[in-house]
């Protein structure tokens, strides 16, 4: 492998690390720390693209840091699913904070907003990158601290409210994480998780304590990735924080725990397979169902959004429980689109928010007069959400469908397409109040915003709308793509020779 | 020893949750702290208790001498206190905020964000 692959492996980490620590040390100048931030997150596009395509003509990278052999120092690897993964969190980032420039405002810039997203981008990519379980707890730490101080940023009551909740359920969460991680490293005595994947398929392996293990897994990850009965910190703390910041959070962090599900339960939680696959479709079932119809009942345009997330990570599920090739390309590619239509969502929002001054639909109206273009911006953004074709959102739901049909899983492919009305029907209603019906009669004044600032809050939108319509309009590569991860994914064997260098 | 650990490691998370389960806010933090330490005391046992056996190679050998101690989960341990340390501090200060922005001691008055807003009949 050459030099500069053990690099790229590293760059997704190391740039926003020392793009947080110039931010630091340019703490009163918030111009600098801008200037820095964009730096940094397109050098992030950059390098996660040259992984991504690294990746995809080398097959599975890996480097050893410190030089120890794999199962005993930490491994990072990089296989499609995960360049793919750190592409779109790179992406999204790279939006959110163009976004910020002129969507925050100017006391909670000041007050430390970049490194913290930088910070909570390096926690991402750590997640994704690693393969080491322990390590894997603690990107998940780095990200979570992170995300506590950016929910509380501001401190607004709402805000302190939502991150107490936000607060406590997450550190229960890491608290079962890694006693789940104990319990596996009491059982094999290993952490390294190509190690494991070798180890859990011997015949010797104590199946009922090691199934005892995958249920932490289950429930700390389930709580990261808001399943269904442990979803509820999400819809009363994600829309507190100001949009830049909820459209990263909201957009990103539910999936970073989808992917890492998805890994370890198909590389490492294999015992008893089809008990815990039996409950994931379950979950995955209720996980839609619940999500779109709590959107159904809200009223305020980030309360819809953020249970929409809920009902979409039922899909990713989905994908998982029904356990084949395509249906895991199905979620990926699911993953992928889901990351940029959430975001793109949560700033037309934001721009919506931010030009009227509110957030409840029913003080809403006539922006399709007023802001055409806007209109035009979250139309595409929610037919994707909803899965017309030939936006984003139709391919991974199709794929999906058609897996499920050919695995004969046909309540759960019933809930699905059924749940997809229920979405269309929730957009339908944002775009009634919000855009469609007129102006109800309100005595504020619009704030004016200047030509800079709406080309500033106006950019990203379209950025993310495009990637939209590329991944809509240029789905054969995009299948294509997500197949073959998921082949990478479900062929175990590739990812523990390149770990393990056999 | 041994089978000590194992009964103050669950004492330690029954108490744990129990607190948390509390609307108190003094008892939230004493429960997170708690739960805390049981994950850590938890890691501890699981790796295998063995007293006085160092895991230090001695010269002119290949391998430590059984038995010794696993030095992998008190490494773990030691991220995860230092971990521990950092968001239980933030929880501290994050209750002491909320306590002081809502003048109250009580979870359940903190039900504001997740109400529904019922639209106006028409």
């Amino acid at each position: 492998m050459l030099q500069l692959h053990h690099l790229l492996l590293l760059l997704p980490l190391l740039l926003p690390l020392y793009g947080a620590i110039f931010c630091l040390f340019s703490w009163n100048r918030v111009n600098l720390q801008m200037a820095i931030a964009c730096v940094i997150q397109l050098a992030m596009v950059v390098a996660s693209g040259a992984l991504l395509y690294a990746v995809n003509h080398e097959g599975i990278l890996v480097t050893q840091l410190g030089n120890w052999p794999a199962p005993f120092g930490i491994t990072l690897v990089a296989d499609l699913f995960s360049a793919l993964m750190v592409v779109t969190a790179s992406i999204t980032g790279a939006a959110v904070v163009l976004f910020s420039l002129r969507g925050l405002d100017l006391p909670r810039q000041d007050y430390g907003y970049y490194p913290l997203i930088l910070m909570l981008q390096m926690g991402v990519a750590g997640v994704c990158l690693t393969g080491d379980l322990f390590n894997l707890f603690v990107w998940f730490e780095v990200l979570l601290i992170c995300c506590f101080v950016m929910i509380t940023l501001g401190g607004t009551k709402p805000q302190l409210e939502g991150a107490i909740k936000y607060v406590t359920i997450n550190i229960l969460a890491s608290g079962l994480l890694l006693t789940g991680i104990g319990v596996v490293y009491g059982i094999t005595g290993s952490l390294n998780m190509a190690e494991l994947a070798m180890l859990v398929r011997m015949p010797s392996i104590n199946k009922s304590l090691f199934l005892m293990a995958s249920t932490f897994f289950i429930v700390s990850l389930g709580i990261k990735a808001a399943l269904f009965p442990l979803f509820f910190w999400l819809p009363a703390s994600y829309h507190t924080p100001p949009i830049a910041i909820s459209s990263f959070i909201g957009g990103l962090l539910t999936k970073v725990g989808i992917y890492a599900m998805i890994r370890l339960f198909t590389l490492i939680f294999v015992v008893e397979q089809e008990l815990i696959l039996a409950f994931f479709t379950i979950t995955a079932g209720f996980t839609m169902v619940i999500g779109v119809l709590g959107a159904a009942a809200h009223y305020d345009f980030r309360k819809i959004l953020s249970f929409h997330i809920v009902s979409q990570i039922g899909y990713m599920l989905m994908g998982l429980a029904i356990f084949t090739t395509l249906s895991i390309a199905g979620t990926i590619l699911f993953i992928v689109h889901n990351v940029f239509v959430k975001t793109n969502l949560f700033l037309v929002s934001g721009v919506v928010g931010r030009l009227k001054g509110s957030f409840d639909l029913k003080k809403l109206g006539s922006q399709y007069l007023q802001r055409p273009f806007l209109a035009l911006l979250f139309l595409i953004s929610a037919l994707a959400l909803a899965g017309l074709p030939p936006l984003s959102g139709f391919w991974p739901k199709f794929i999906l469908v058609k897996a499920g049909l050919e695995a004969e899983q046909y309540t759960i492919v019933g809930v699905s397409l059924c749940v997809s009305i229920i979405t269309l029907f929730s957009m339908t209603k944002i775009w009634n109040e919000v855009f469609w019906k007129k102006q109800p009669e309100t005595d504020e004044t619009e704030p004016d915003a200047d030509r800079l600032t709406k080309a500033l809050l106006y950019a990203p939108i379209i950025f993310l709308a495009l990637c939209i319509l590329y991944i809509g309009l240029n789905a054969e590569a995009a299948i294509g793509l997500a197949y073959r991860a998921a082949e990478q994914v479900l062929n175990t064997d590739l990812y523990i020779n390149a770990v393990l260098n056999r | 020893m041994d089978i000590v650990l194992p009964f103050i490691t669950g004492l330690l998370f029954a108490t744990g949750l129990y607190l948390i389960l509390h609307r108190h806010f003094f008892k939230l933090i004493l429960g997170i702290i708690l739960f805390g330490l049981a994950t850590n005391l938890f890691i501890f046992t699981i790796g295998r208790l063995t007293r006085g056996g160092s895991p230090i190679i001695p010269q002119g050998s290949e391998v430590a001498i059984e038995p010794y101690a696993d030095p992998v989960p008190q490494a773990l341990l030691l991220t995860a206190i230092v971990i521990g340390f950092g968001i239980q501090a933030f929880a501290i200060v994050l209750v002491k905020r909320v306590y002081q922005a809502f003048g109250t001691n009580n979870l359940d008055d903190l039900n504001n964000t997740d109400k529904t807003i019922i639209p106006p009949k028409e």
